[in-house]
């Protein structure tokens, strides 16, 4: 034990802290700073520069009304509902199916997974021309002989959206799969074993058994499925630009064209807040859940 | 015939002959234990038997009935797993239940059978609660409850205790051996690593290595009288001490080594004896110290070296000619390192390898 | 190829060894094209043909001549191969500005990606280090921030970070896009290198400490020649994510120095001139390369990689 004073406790340890500030100025400045600066401002009336004058509420009664946010609000509603449903349903007989004992199975998860790898501007693009009404699948299927067979779900405002989810799945599936199959990998093989022995099916040792056992894993892929459905945005704007109309308008394209092309930064403001919003309602409750109790994150 | 037959059972994963030409019979009614060290293939052997691994070539007859070819479930067999292997979102009722009502089994005979198994391991009290909500001990009570609703003949234990603390395996282990006793005519073949499960335990133990089963004996036997020197090494703690040396076969056959040579009038010889190089085994508890070792047929001096008091024994290294030598004395024993003292053993209770093909002699 | 668990074996009862009775013996005998089979390879290989048809649509149509896009087939192969769609996307395609082709995104995009790569990386590794071993009073509040931040959508901070940059003096420039990349690839890559840092032995950091190393020798010495597999990963992750990015290209770029997404997008979404799918269909398929390439080549470390990074969401 030296006699000295203890050195200050600003200063031990130096390095680290100093080595973190960037990870500091992320999380305050940027993540919870620029997280209020926004919410902030949603309550002004700011247009082509932020100022701060204050019109309470005016902001959002005016998104509430906007048709075109209302159209955005369905839209994401359908796409998140629907993309949700298929990308378990789907991922998870995937990874059943993966997880058969088969041959070629990195074969077939390389295939399922190549388009995680590219981009949404890419993958929208693809899929634009594939749903071509002149030229893509409609086309096809008409010079088969069906005449009449119409396939145009981009060109149709009642069924666009179906067009960005069948896009959104392609793209997506293969991740949920992979999150699926790794949860599949880590139930205990003494379980498969004992149900065997105890003659169970195996599409009941799946549904009453397995299944349940991967409830965490089914949690966290919800999570993070949903938190990607609310950052839809490149997938729209290539795919569809919006249109017909407005018919495949969606949140995350409402904020960018009110912030950077209507310079209507308080609309923009008030609707990224209310995406704020919708993200907080999937995210407190499973923190919550996860990380209630336990002080680990 | 036999409760449990396995003839000329080989298996293979691509070219690794996990399983070597096996034939094993089981009684009905008796406790069989699988011993051997990790990889050996007790386990994917009891596995074989269950029907969850398909055998490479050979057959297995449960209950005189030809299963080779046999789902798990039509076997007739019920198992429990090291990891016990509850379904985790059911409770320890719906455990017991599951594969009863998927076999269509009448409901009232279901809640007959289910409250019998629950008696005779005593869970009555846990029957609504989930398996996350017990302890590893009540754990494995309602795996082997699984195994028992089943009704079956034979019953498969893989490495059921390995997962507890020491205490709890020491209790299961008894509770085991009474259910055997309790269910008359129940075949059970349990696989451990652990030779004190498997002395305490067993009718009958299974050594096995390498695929193959070295030594099938009563555990008096394979304690006493080790068919080869593998056997001879795996069991027993401390373990037997090894004394290099050879034969001779004047008149009488005699054993030379580094410390002397020891009349083997006493010894049963397994084969007739031939003159050669071989090994003999002691086992520490089988060497007398003092007046006692004065008075058997081979006795000798030796340095004390190393003393470990273990509470109710004390082991002594000392070392005997060129080899180590342990014994085993009372645990209120006064002796010392580096005190000298005589010791001496009965080679009828010793054993004698030959020192190439290390098979007893 | 013979498989031993799909191949139909079960006449062991033939090879006549004594100990054996005469019925089922050997293995169970199973066909090579049971109905089980069948059905599992069939829905693997259907859903594999649907996963694979967007690339093929899209490699066959590059290589046909506008007249036959036009009357032939989106699926049928190319009567007449020609590269002209590729060339042509490469160095002529206009974009409504200029008419010098996506080679110009492309270089902009290896401009970008490779500082953001490092930079984030760097940033990243040394975080999730100073977490692992160096922890100090409000290191782990900063880090949980810095997680739920991964959640915020990126709307909520697109503009403060306009005004960030703009006051620094970045915004518009390259540098200023490879700072966003830096601020938004930090939660997950710091989340990787916190977990892989922390499963490295503590006695290692330890036996370091005595031996008199400080917080950057161990880093540099110690901990980043032990994690090169991470750093591989991280790698992975960046630069798809990065390729890939398009929001934050429009948002914090001009024109001049878009990345190659925003560039693909408005040549093939322009609305002026005729549209000549074939060399729309090309400058995808040369947008989707470099990730493709890389998913391709790192196999399943790129697995690992979405695994870790799955909590990004």
């Amino acid at each position: 034990m030296s006699a000295q004073a203890r050195p200050s406790q600003l200063f031990k340890n130096l390095n680290a802290k100093i080595a973190s500030i960037p990870m500091i100025l992320t999380a305050l400045v940027v993540f919870v700073g620029g997280t209020f600066w926004t919410i902030l401002y949603s309550f002004t009336d700011s247009k082509l520069l932020p100022r701060l004058r204050f019109v309470g509420l005016d902001q959002y009664e005016r998104l509430w009304s906007a048709p075109r946010w209302l159209t955005s609000i369905e839209n994401l509603l359908i796409y998140g509902i629907l993309s949700l449903i298929f990308s378990l349903v789907i991922g998870f007989l995937l990874a059943a199916l993966l997880d058969q004992k088969i041959r070629f199975e990195d074969t077939f998860r390389t295939i399922f997974l190549y388009p995680f790898a590219l981009s949404f501007i890419v993958t929208g693009l693809v899929w634009q021309w594939i749903l071509n009404p002149d030229f893509g699948v409609q086309k096809v299927v008409r010079s088969l002989g069906f005449d009449s067979f119409v396939f145009d779900p981009l060109y149709n405002s009642d069924i666009v959206i179906y067009g960005i989810l069948i896009a959104g799945l392609w793209q997506g599936t293969g991740l949920i799969m992979c999150l699926m199959l790794a949860g599949l990998r880590g139930i205990d093989e003494d379980i498969w074993k004992a149900a065997r022995v105890d003659g169970i099916p195996m599409w009941k040792t799946y549904l009453f058994i397995v299944i349940p056992m991967m409830r965490p894993v089914f949690i966290t892929t919800l999570v993070i499925i949903a938190s990607g459905i609310v950052k839809l945005y490149d997938l729209v704007v290539a795919q569809t630009g919006g249109g017909p109309g407005i018919a495949s308008e969606v949140p995350a394209k409402y904020v960018y064209d009110f912030m950077f092309r209507a310079q209507n930064l308080g609309q923009g403001f008030a609707g990224s807040t209310m995406m704020l919003l919708s993200v907080a309602i999937v995210i407190i409750p499973w923190a919550y859940l996860e990380f209630g109790g336990k002080k680990r994150v | 015939m036999a409760s449990v037959s396995i003839r000329n059972l080989d298996l293979s994963f691509g070219s690794v002959n996990v399983l070597k030409n096996l034939d094993l019979d089981i009684e009905k009614g008796e406790f069989l234990v699988l011993l051997g060290s990790s990889g050996c293939g007790k386990s994917t052997l009891l596995n074989c038997i269950a029907g969850l691994l398909d055998v490479s070539a050979g057959q297995i007859f449960i209950s005189d009935k030809n299963v080779t070819w046999e789902e798990p479930k039509d076997r007739g067999i019920g198992m429990v797993f090291q990891s016990y292997a509850l379904y985790p979102q059911m409770s320890v009722e719906g455990n017991l239940a599951f594969g009863l009502k998927n076999a269509k089994v009448p409901k009232d005979e279901i809640a007959t059978r289910i409250k019998r198994a629950a008696e005779v391991l005593h869970i009555e009290p846990l029957l609504q609660r989930k398996p996350s909500q017990l302890s590893g001990g009540q754990r494995q009570r309602v795996a082997i409850g699984r195994a028992l609703v089943r009704d079956v003949d034979v019953f498969l234990f893989d490495e059921p205790l390995s997962n507890l603390d020491a205490k709890l395996r020491a209790e299961l282990r008894v509770e085991l051996k009474r259910l055997h006793r309790q269910l008359e005519n129940t075949t059970m073949i349990y696989v451990t690593h652990d030779q004190i499960e498997a002395l305490t335990l067993a009718d009958r133990i299974a050594i096995m290595k390498e695929g193959s089963i070295q030594q099938l004996a009563d555990p008096h036997t394979i304690y006493n009288k080790p068919t080869n020197l593998f056997v001879a090494g795996f069991i027993g703690s401390p373990s037997i001490n090894l004394i290099d040396g050879s034969i001779e076969n004047d008149k009488a056959p005699v054993f030379n080594c580094s410390s002397g040579t020891i009349n083997l009038k006493s010894y049963e010889f397994a084969a007739p004896v031939n003159a050669g190089k071989a090994v003999l085994g002691v086992r520490p508890e089988h060497v007398a110290t003092g007046a006692a070792a004065r008075a058997l047929s081979f006795n000798t001096e030796v340095v004390i070296d190393v003393v470990e008091p273990m509470g109710s024994d004390t082991l002594i290294w000392t070392t005997l000619g060129a080899d180590e030598f342990r014994f085993r004395v009372g645990g209120q024993t006064n002796l010392a390192p580096g005190e000298t003292v005589l010791i001496g053993f009965d080679p009828a209770a010793a054993s004698l390898f030959d020192h190439e093909t290390e098979l007893r002699l | 190829m013979s498989d031993p668990t799909l191949s139909s074996a079960g006449a062991a009862a033939t090879v006549g060894s004594p100990g054996l009775v005469s019925g089922p013996a050997g293995p169970r005998p199973r066909r090579r094209f049971s109905r089980r089979n069948i059905f599992l390879y069939g829905t693997l290989f259907v859903i594999a043909v649907y996963y694979l048809l967007p690339l093929y649509v899209m490699v066959v149509t590059s290589l046909k001549g506008m007249p036959e896009v036009r009357l032939g087939n989106i699926f049928s192969p190319p009567v007449e191969i020609t590269f002209e769609p590729w060339v042509k996307a490469w160095s002529e395609a206009c974009t409504g500005l200029n008419c010098d082709g996506l080679s110009r995104g492309f270089w902009n995009s290896v401009r970008i990606t490779v500082p953001s790569v490092i930079l984030s990386i760097a940033i990243a590794s040394i975080n999730g280090y100073a977490l692992a071993n160096w922890r100090f009073k409000g290191s782990e509040t900063f880090f949980v921030i810095l997680i739920f931040g991964a959640f915020i959508p990126y709307q909520v901070m697109l503009y403060p970070i306009v005004i960030l940059l703009r006051e620094i003096g970045l915004y518009g420039t390259l540098w200023g896009l490879v700072i966003v990349h830096s601020i938004f690839g930090m939660p997950i890559l710091t989340l990787l290198f916190r977990n892989y840092f922390t499963s490295l032995p503590e006695e290692l950091f330890k036996a370091a400490r005595v031996d008199g190393a400080g917080f950057w020798g161990i880093y540099f010495r110690i901990m980043v020649p032990m994690s090169l597999p991470i750093f591989v990963v991280a790698m992975i992750l960046q630069i798809t994510g990065i390729w890939n990015d398009f929001l934050f290209g429009v948002v914090y770029t001009k024109p001049d120095i878009y990345p190659m997404t925003v560039q693909l997008n408005n040549i093939v979404n322009s609305v002026q001139g005729v549209k000549e799918y074939n060399v729309n269909m090309a400058a995808t398929i040369l947008t989707g390369l470099v990730p493709l390439v890389v998913y391709f080549v790192s196999g399943k470390l790129f697995v690992r990689g979405i695994a870790a990074g799955a909590v990004k969401g």
